[in-house]
């Protein structure tokens, strides 16, 4: 099998507070193939965007701080470079979208002069080509009438043209790989529909992979080819995205699953929607064992006792459940 | 503008119309000068008129050039004035522009590394400038540079003979302990001010979108963080300014300074009201242009807010 682009192994990447260590990210493995995109879920605080952070090493540290593992980049450790080395993988190989467009963006310039800004940086172009260049984005990524918008100030677009004015800077130096952190939960149903469409249409453009942090269900099924469960800093199961669907083995996958809203059972047969009971456990020293063993219906002595390995179930497919 | 400077000299007319005091009151304890005289010259200032006929008189001239004159020296207030603002607004902006460059690095370079060694020096000494009031710390640079090492001159002297750059020199020379005093102390709070502006917004999520572009930690700092962190310090400085004036009198007394803060002193004194209202008016005026350039410099720092 050919080297991954992503791999990460063992990443612990822990925040020192006054309470102790908070473990938010406690030995995530994960890889992502070549133009693949890889969905990333689990609900708020399980660690998602620490990885994704951690992977651009945009953790502030102090307090945070790499404890153990590796962020293999094509096979070469991210963890231990400069920050002048990592600002050259940054934007030029691995970009990210982040979840508020509202606040994504600096205020005080226009929207032409921060893409131009990453493009004069990385391709070494004159000011007037990189204007060129965010113009071109603007117009890739469907915003009407770029040449003059790329004059306009961010507070002159709308929520989800500033997303697009966010991916339109990602992609400007055709980046290897796209972390898109909850690119659509701050946006309105009918945008998120759009901004997911535009990057897939983007990803067939520029054939980069995807790594797709949500906790929407639906949009992993609809864009993903694999899935990652992340459950309190730890990878809980790994399937493609059919295997995930079809036969979620571990019991906080089925119930993430069980907790997508149709429309159609709650109107004919007025069914509840199901929640997971419970909430995520404190990654201030968590116990041993199986950190959803508290939420878990299943839950058997052996669960509290140690914490089950990752074990394979099916091609591709690994699960983290003694069951 | 217009509108508020009316409104400030309303009220600046009418509390020295209020306030006691009487600038012939010596002529009243003279006993080689008859009542009349002085009943007559009252008459003849119109010192007996309502005073919203006095103001309207005021304005009048005013508008027309005409400041009045002084009680006490028979000079036009227009030319004491003017003989006194240069040296102020020199003192004043020199001081200023101390402040921001001293305040301006060391604030961010202390929001940079919080809780570091510079940062913890860096407030110390913010926490010791801005406690001490300029008169001390004044007395105690006059002490030091003037009295034991005998560097600096401890007065200032308006009728310098030297031509040249001695003139020059011996003007830096004066110039530099006032300059001092005011810009440090104004400069301290500052620091404070910066350093939480710049703290509030470095952890803002466009300042993370600017790391994730691979810019260097430095350009981060100064092209995305500092310019966001500035609008809310041009406020400060803009509404300290009325503070600065009034520091400035205090530390133009200190230095023997003759600027418009020492002409206040000796008018009040000598209640020679014109002068007072003068130099008073002034201030108000330079204080409202002082907002008015912030307000300039907010849009040029902040394109949400527009010129219309």
């Amino acid at each position: 099998m050919a080297e991954p682009l992503l791999d990460i192994r063992g990443l612990k990447t822990w925040f020192k507070t006054d309470d102790g260590m908070v473990r938010a990210v406690d030995g995530v493995d994960l890889h992502i193939d070549r133009g693949e995109t890889l969905g990333v879920v689990g609900e708020s605080g399980c660690g998602k965007t620490v990885t994704a952070r951690s992977v651009l090493k945009l953790i502030d540290m102090p307090p945070g701080r790499f404890e153990e593992g590796k962020i293999l980049w094509q096979g070469r450790d991210l963890i231990p470079l400069e920050q002048d080395e990592m600002n050259k993988i940054r934007a030029r190989e691995i970009a990210i979208i982040f979840q508020e467009p509202m606040t994504s963006l600096n205020p005080v310039y226009t929207v032409g002069d921060q893409i131009a800004e990453v493009i004069e940086l990385h391709q070494k172009l004159s000011r007037k080509q990189a204007m060129a260049g965010a113009a071109e984005m603007l117009r890739l990524v469907n915003i009407p009438n770029p040449q003059r918008r790329v004059n306009d100030y961010p507070h002159q677009f709308s929520g989800g043209m500033r997303q697009r004015v966010m991916i339109a800077m990602a992609l400007s130096c055709q980046p290897k790989l796209l972390i898109a952190d909850e690119p659509t939960t701050a946006l309105d149903v009918t945008i998120q529909a759009q901004i997911l469409e535009l990057m897939q249409e983007m990803k067939e453009r520029f054939g980069m992979a995807i790594m797709l942090i949500t906790h929407a269900m639906g949009v992993v099924a609809e864009t993903c080819q694999r899935v990652t469960v992340m459950y309190a800093g730890k990878v809980v199961e790994e399937a493609p995205v059919e295997a995930l669907f079809g036969n979620p083995r571990h019991p906080y996958t089925q119930g993430l699953i069980r907790s997508i809203p149709r429309v159609d059972r709650a109107a004919e047969k007025k069914q509840r929607l199901e929640a997971i009971a419970g909430t995520v456990p404190s990654l201030l020293d968590p116990p041993p064992g199986c950190r959803f063993a508290s939420r878990c219906k299943f839950a058997m002595d052996v669960c509290t006792q140690a914490m089950p390995p990752l074990k394979e179930v099916g091609p591709g497919h690994y699960v983290r459940c003694v069951l | 503008m217009i509108p508020s400077l009316l409104g400030i000299s309303i009220v600046l007319f009418s509390l020295l119309a209020m306030a006691p005091g009487d600038p012939f009151e010596e002529l009243a304890t003279n006993p080689a000068i008859p009542p009349e005289v002085r009943a007559n010259l009252r008459a003849k200032f119109g010192l007996d008129d309502p005073v919203w006929m006095r103001y309207w008189h005021w304005l009048i001239a005013m508008m027309q050039g005409d400041w009045g004159f002084s009680f006490v020296s028979r000079m036009d207030v227009s030319t004491l004035i003017l003989q006194r603002l240069p040296v102020t607004l020199v003192v004043i902006g020199a001081s200023q522009i101390l402040a921001i460059a001293v305040a301006l690095p060391v604030g961010v370079l202390a929001a940079t590394r919080p809780y570091s060694l510079f940062d913890q020096i860096a407030n110390t000494f913010a926490f010791i400038g801005f406690s001490l009031p300029t008169f001390f710390t004044g007395l105690v640079l006059i002490l030091i540079f003037s009295i034991q090492l005998d560097w600096l001159p401890f007065v200032y002297r308006a009728d310098i003979s030297a031509t040249g750059w001695a003139f020059y020199w011996e003007h830096i020379k004066q110039s530099i302990m006032p300059v001092t005093v005011l810009g440090l102390f104004q400069g301290a709070a500052l620091v404070r001010f910066v350093r939480s502006s710049v703290l509030d917004v470095i952890r803002l999520d466009y300042v993370t979108t600017a790391r994730s572009k691979g810019i260097g930690e430095r350009k981060v700092i100064t092209k995305h963080v500092v310019r966001n962190a500035l609008i809310p310090v041009v406020t400060l400085v803009a509404l300290q300014m009325p503070i600065v004036f009034g520091g400035a009198v205090v530390t133009e007394q200190i230095f023997r300074v003759p600027g418009i803060g020492s002409l206040l002193i000796s008018a009040m004194l000598a209640n020679d009201t014109p002068v007072v209202m003068g130099v008073t008016f002034v201030s108000a005026c330079l204080v409202v242009l002082f907002n008015l350039i912030a307000d300039i410099l907010y849009g040029w720092l902040d394109p949400r807010i527009a010129f219309r």
